[in-house]
C-alpha cells in the first residue's frame, strides 16, 4: 500500500525539521534583552538546546512575554523539574522550565537558580494552568514554594510526609519505614 | 453498648437533606480507574460539581533510584513505568543520554528502533481499546484486541527476550539484532492487523450505546488542551495537529510517510476516533520500516560506550577490557543537560537527564504524558455524570505507574 515509500527521495510534503537550533534561538534571547534587559541574566546554547537563566523574579513576566510575542508563540508548557545541585552547591536548587511552541515547534529551557534559604519562586499557574500539578510535583520532591500557588500540596508522596525525597541529603531509603498513622 | 465502638468521623452516618452536595471516594479499587487512581468526586445527586484526583499509591521512588545506578543500569528502570509502552520509555531515555555523549546511531539500529516503537505503540493502543470498551460495558471487543496484542508481544519477546519489560534499546543501539525470521512473522501480523481493526469498527464504532456514552463527553476545547498542556492523541482529538514525530522528528521519523490523525470534535469520542485511525497509520510506518531493513551495524561505533560483542571479547584484548570498565565502572558522561521529547503512545514523553560528568546521572526526571493528561480531568469532567468519569478516564489512556513513578 505504501509503496512509494520505498525510495529515499519520495518523502512526505509537510516535514519540519526541528527548527529549535541555534540561530533563532540566540535572536530570540536578544530580542528578549531588548524588551527588558533584566529578564535573562546568561543565556546557554549546548547539545542544542537553548537554557536561559532568569531572575526569579521576572519569571512570570518573562513566560507570559514569551506566550504570546509573535517570534515566540510558547503556548504550551511541556514540563517543570526541579533540581538539586549537591548540598554544598550555592545557590543549591534550580527549577527548569521546559518551553514548547504548537506553531513554530521550537522548545526553549528557563532555568531559575535558587537558594537552599530562600527556596521561593512565583507561581506560574496563571500563565498555563498545566504548570500546577508540575510545581506540586516539584514543591513534593525538593521543598521548593511556588508564591501564589491556588493548591500547593504534596503529591506522589503521603501528606504526612517528612523531608523531600528527591534532595540530595534524603536517604535513599528513606529516614525510616512509612507507616499510616 | 455505643460508646464502646468508636468509628472514625468520616464513617459517620449522617442522615443528609436530600439537596446537599455529597463527597465520595472512587477508587483507588475501583476496576475503571486503571490502577490505583483515587477520585474525590463532589457530587450533586449523580451530577459531578468537582473531581480531584488523588495519585501517589504507586509511587516507587524511581526518579531517585535513577541518580543511584550508572546510566545503562537505568535503562530497566523506565521499563517500569508506562509499562504498556515500555520500549518507548527506552527509547526517550536512551536518546536523552545518547544526545548527552553525542553517539551516532546506525540505520539499521534506528529502522528497527522504528519498526518496535511502532508495534509496540499498536500494543499499547489495543490495551487501552480494550480496557476502554470494557469500562463503558462492551465486554467482546478487550477479547479480541488481547488477541491481537498478544502477537505483537510475541515479536517482542523474539527481538529482546522479555514481553513486558525488553529493555531492548541500550545506549549506542540496541541489545542485540533481530532473530532470523524476525521480519517474515512481523509480516505475518500486519497481513492480519487491517483486518482485526474493522473488527474494531464493527464491534465498536456503530454501536449506538457506545456512541451515546462518547460524543458530547469529556469536552474539551483546543485552547483549553494546549494550556492544560495534553498531548497525544487526547490533544489531537480537540482538533490541534500537533506530534513530536513530526514537529521535532528524532530516530529517522522524518523518512516515513504517515498521517497525523486529528479530529475536531473534542470529546471522547474524538480521542477514540484518533486512536483508531493512528493504529492504522502505524501499520503504515511498520510496513515501511520492513522494507527499510538493510544488512548493518546495530551498535554505534563507540567501545567505551558500547558493550563489544561476545566474538572480539574472545579474541581482542582491549574488547574484554573495555566490556570490564563498562560493566564494573560504567562510563563517563559529559556534564550538562538535555530534554529530549518523543512522542509515546500517549503523548508527550520528555526525559530530563542532567549530568555531572561521571558515570550516574545527577538528576533524571520524566515527564509522563499521562501525568498531564490527567491534571486536565477536573477540567473535564465538571457538570458530567459519574458513569462518564469512566468514559473520560478511559479516553485519556493513563496508566498509573507513569503518573506515579
Amino acid at each position: 500500500m505504501t509503496t512509494g515509500a520505498n525510495s529515499e527521495n519520495n518523502l512526505p510534503e509537510n516535514v519540519t525539521i526541528d527548527p529549535t537550533q541555534n540561530s533563532t534561538s540566540s535572536s530570540l534571547a536578544t530580542a528578549l534583552q531588548r524588551v527588558n534587559a533584566g529578564w535573562i541574566t546568561s543565556t546557554n546554547l549546548t547539545f542544542g538546546e537553548t537554557t536561559l537563566t532568569v531572575p526569579r523574579e521576572h519569571i512570570v513576566s518573562l513566560c507570559s512575554h514569551l506566550k504570546t510575542a509573535p517570534d515566540a508563540q510558547f503556548d504550551f508548557l511541556a514540563d517543570i523539574c526541579g533540581a538539586d545541585r549537591g548540598v554544598e552547591e550555592e545557590p543549591r536548587f534550580e527549577v527548569n522550565y521546559h518551553l514548547f511552541s504548537t506553531t513554530k515547534h521550537h522548545r526553549l529551557r528557563l532555568k531559575v537558580v535558587l537558594t537552599e534559604e530562600d527556596a521561593h519562586v512565583p507561581t506560574v499557574t496563571g500563565v498555563w494552568r498545566t504548570a500546577n500539578w508540575h510545581e506540586r510535583e516539584t514543591f513534593d520532591l525538593f521543598g521548593i514554594i511556588f508564591n501564589g500557588h491556588p493548591d500547593l500540596r504534596r503529591i506522589l508522596l503521603p501528606d504526612d510526609w517528612q523531608g523531600h525525597a528527591l534532595r540530595k541529603d534524603f536517604p535513599l531509603r528513606g529516614y525510616e519505614p512509612y507507616s499510616l498513622k | 453498648m455505643s460508646s464502646a465502638v468508636n468509628i472514625p468521623p468520616q464513617f459517620e452516618v449522617v442522615d443528609r437533606p436530600l439537596d446537599t452536595q455529597m463527597t465520595i471516594s472512587m477508587g483507588p479499587q475501583h476496576p475503571s480507574t486503571h490502577g490505583v487512581l483515587r477520585l474525590e468526586l463532589v457530587l450533586d445527586g449523580e451530577m459531578v460539581v468537582k473531581a480531584t484526583p488523588d495519585i501517589g499509591y504507586l509511587h516507587t521512588g524511581m526518579e531517585k533510584l535513577f541518580e543511584y545506578k550508572k546510566y545503562q543500569q537505568g535503562i530497566v528502570i523506565t521499563d517500569r513505568m508506562d509499562y504498556l509502552n515500555p520500549l518507548g520509555n527506552n527509547l526517550a531515555y536512551v536518546m536523552a543520554v545518547e544526545k548527552l555523549l553525542e553517539l551516532e546511531i546506525p540505520e539499521r539500529a534506528q529502522t528497527i528502533r522504528v519498526l518496535t516503537c511502532e508495534l509496540q505503540r499498536i500494543a499499547s493502543h489495543l490495551v487501552w481499546l480494550g480496557t476502554h470498551a470494557l469500562d463503558i460495558g462492551a465486554m467482546t471487543v478487550f477479547f479480541y484486541c488481547f488477541r491481537e496484542r498478544e502477537k505483537i508481544l510475541n515479536l517482542i519477546e523474539a527481538a529482546s527476550g522479555g514481553r513486558l519489560t525488553p529493555s531492548y534499546f541500550r545506549i549506542g543501539g540496541l541489545m542485540m539484532d533481530l532473530p532470523a525470521g524476525f521480519e517474515r512473522r512481523v509480516q505475518q501480523f500486519q497481513d492480519g492487523f487491517l483486518k482485526s481493526v474493522d473488527e474494531f469498527h464493527t464491534l465498536l464504532t456503530g454501536n449506538r450505546i457506545f456512541q451515546k456514552r462518547t460524543q458530547g463527553v469529556g469536552y474539551i476545547s483546543a485552547e483549553d488542551a494546549i494550556d492544560w498542556g495534553l498531548s497525544g492523541p487526547c490533544l489531537r482529538g480537540s482538533g490541534v495537529n500537533l506530534d513530536i514525530r513530526r514537529a521535532n522528528p528524532y530516530t529517522g521519523y522524518e523518512k516515513y510517510d504517515f498521517e497525523v490523525p486529528t479530529e475536531a470534535d473534542c470529546d471522547v469520542w474524538a480521542r477514540y476516533m484518533v486512536r483508531m485511525r493512528e493504529m492504522k497509520e502505524s501499520h503504515k510506518i511498520v510496513t515501511q520500516a520492513l522494507s527499510r531493513l538493510r544488512p548493518g551495524p546495530v551498535k554505534a561505533d563507540a567501545p567505551k560506550v558500547v558493550l563489544p560483542d561476545r566474538e572480539a571479547m574472545k579474541t581482542h584484548m582491549d574488547a574484554l577490557i573495555h566490556h570490564f570498565l563498562i560493566v564494573a565502572e560504567g562510563f563517563d558522561v559529559p556534564a550538562g543537560e538535555v530534554y529530549h521529547p518523543i512522542e509515546a503512545s500517549k503523548g508527550e514523553l520528555g526525559v530530563y537527564v542532567k549530568s555531572d560528568g561521571g558515570p550516574k546521572p545527577s538528576r533524571v526526571h520524566f515527564r509522563g504524558p499521562s501525568f498531564v493528561n490527567l491534571s486536565a480531568l477536573p477540567h473535564m469532567s465538571e457538570g458530567c455524570m459519574v458513569a462518564d468519569i469512566v468514559a473520560i478516564i478511559g479516553s485519556l489512556d493513563i496508566v498509573l505507574g507513569e503518573i506515579d513513578r
